[in-house]
């Protein structure tokens, strides 16, 4: 029963993505929702499975591995099949008003939207799941391939050389992962990753292994210096999309390199090459904040805001403890919900006022009360302020450096944090000072709530995070990587 | 020299010279042959793993990884050049 469930997770949201490619026109749009909808189904059971009887592990078709293909729904998965849903949830709900009033002002994709929002959610599940190497490869790549399609709904030039952008480097990314896989098959002679871990021994095409598969999976996380292709992708996308590529895609790489590198990697002695993945997140935290603090421009700053908070995903490496990996995770949650919840208000604002400049801003949170108290309580869980659940995450990331003595992270968590505060509170000072100034046509347009409420509802749940950590901290800890517990 | 080794050598060249493409060339047009190339370099190396010993059977999971990774390749290499057309076609209106 609960094996189906786990197919179900990746066949239903793919099926219904076939649907809707083949429906006619209006009817896209209609049953895109319901579509999502549909698509959660078979979550809440899983969790309930996965909670009160462990791990379940699916052999597709009865092929066993090493020649089938495996999948494995671990706490881990859970987590984030429960955060990918969450966020689908909202943002279905915000997806469908928001093109509609995006196509009065001229935007155009609203009617794509949702079929290739359910492929990239499939592929997004797989890779959540999937229990071999090559697997993973075919979740990556095909779940890269939705989101370029997402950059380009925008159809304008900078949206489409965005793209395209994203693809190549998506590419080529995915290609230096694959290499790195065959090498581990021929090291090893299998793909699954619990099999692999007690197969490899420390050598050289292991050691050239660690850095293809490291490289290829940053660059597509956008590690500084691999960063440069985040900005623009996120910034010129529609918020909606914008919010699924920051709060989910960017993840979806890192979830599969920390597995990766505490199961295999880890074990075979190649740890201390963690100290490197740490440095270059310490110089995100800082790099992308001060970034963020020079834009002068919404999306682009909360854009350069993700490249700051990756980061804070890559101290774990040189930390290296139960605490830090579960830290990290609760991290990846909190601050998938809360920068969802800023990019669909940003969007919003930007819909209202017709402009994107910060300092149009000036008096607009009279028209919209309801996003500019969004753009707060997200901000709170971004700076990572009590009681958010970005609060806790930065929290138990904090001792588990200063548990291991190391100060690099507990300098940058502790400047990220101000920074963030920094950079976030133009949002709203300019918004809650001064009177409106009318700007463009659509100026100080009010929004509907069916705009409004999604965004707040995800930046409650990132909040209501912290009060209920242990949740999710509960279901991480039987899948924590033998080393590390 | 065994076969498989000279497919995995011939592959590894591949990579590395697609690798040089990839970074010297700055059209994408010209980025997206370097990248279809050092995916034939990947997909050799991976041939090369299959070749065992004479007399036994070769191995079929490098096989079906290159199946699969070839129809991926396909297909991302079509939309980037779906991509790009619209892009050139959007930048002539433009003028």
């Amino acid at each position: 029963m609960s094996e189906a469930l786990v197919v179900l997770m990746v066949l239903l949201p793919l099926l219904l993505a076939g649907m809707l490619l083949l429906a006619p026109g209006g009817w896209r749009q209609r049953m895109g929702l319901s579509a999502t909808l549909l698509s959660v189904a078979p979550l809440p059971p899983l969790l309930w499975s996965v909670w009160h009887s462990g791990v379940v592990e699916v052999a597709l078709g009865g092929w066993q591995p090493p020649l089938g293909i495996a999948l494995r729904a671990d706490g881990l998965a859970l987590l984030l099949l429960t955060l990918t849903a969450l966020i689908a949830l909202p943002l279905g709900l915000h997806a469908g008003p928001w093109f509609r009033a995006h196509a009065t002002v001229g935007g155009r994709g609203g009617e794509w939207f949702w079929p290739l929002w359910l492929f990239l959610w499939s592929s997004l599940n797989l890779l959540f799941l999937a229990a071999d190497l090559f697997n993973a490869y075919v979740g990556l790549e095909l779940g890269g391939l939705a989101a370029v399609a997402l950059v380009a709904l925008g159809g304008g030039r900078d949206a489409l050389q965005a793209a395209l952008r994203y693809l190549l480097l998506a590419l080529f990314a995915s290609m230096l992962y694959l290499l790195g896989v065959a090498l581990l098959y021929g090291a090893g002679g299998t793909l699954d990753l619990a099999l692999l871990g007690g197969r490899l021994e420390s050598g050289v095409a292991s050691r050239a292994a660690l850095v293809l598969i490291t490289l290829g999976l940053s660059l597509k996380g956008a590690l500084v210096p691999f960063h440069f292709w985040l900005p623009p992708a996120h910034a010129t996308a529609p918020a909606p999309v914008s919010a699924l590529l920051s709060a989910l895609v960017v993840k979806a790489p890192l979830v599969l390199l920390l597995r990766i590198w505490f199961e295999l990697f880890v074990p075979l002695g190649f740890g201390a090459a963690g100290e490197v993945l740490t440095l270059l997140g310490v110089v995100a935290i800082l790099w992308g904040s001060l970034q963020a603090l020079r834009q002068q421009r919404i999306k682009p700053l909360v854009a350069w805001s993700t490249v700051a908070q990756l980061g804070y995903l890559f101290l774990v490496f040189a930390i290296a403890t139960g605490l830090a990996w579960s830290a990290t995770l609760l991290h990846l949650t909190a601050h998938a919900l809360a920068k969802a919840a800023l990019f669909l208000a940003a969007g919003n604002i930007v819909l209202a006022l017709g402009d994107d400049r910060l300092s149009s801003l000036r008096g607009a949170s009279h028209g919209m009360p309801l996003t500019f108290f969004t753009v707060g309580l997200a901000g709170v869980s971004l700076m990572g302020l009590p009681p958010s659940g970005g609060f806790v995450a930065k929290w138990l990331l904090l001792q588990a450096a200063l548990e291991q003595g190391r100060w690099l992270p507990v300098v940058a968590i502790l400047a990220g944090s101000l920074l963030a505060a920094a950079y976030l509170f133009p949002l709203l000072r300019h918004a809650l000072t001064g009177t409106l100034k009318p700007t463009g046509e659509s100026a100080g347009r009010s929004l509907p709530l069916r705009l409004e409420l999604p965004p707040l509802l995800l930046a409650l749940l990132a909040l209501l995070l912290g009060v209920l950590a242990s949740w999710p901290l509960a279901l991480l800890k039987p899948a924590m990587p033998v080393v590390l517990s | 020299m065994s076969s498989a080794l000279w497919f995995s050598l011939v592959g590894a060249a591949l990579v590395a010279i697609a690798l040089y493409g990839v970074f010297a060339e700055h059209h994408p047009l010209r980025r997206l042959i370097a990248l279809n190339m050092m995916a034939s370099g990947v997909f050799l190396v991976l041939i090369g793993l299959a070749r065992q010993l004479p007399g036994r059977v070769p191995d079929p999971v490098p096989h079906a990884m290159v199946l699969t990774g070839i129809v991926v390749a396909v297909s991302a290499t079509a939309f980037a050049l779906a991509l790009l057309r619209r892009l050139s076609r959007v930048q002539q209106e433009e003028g």
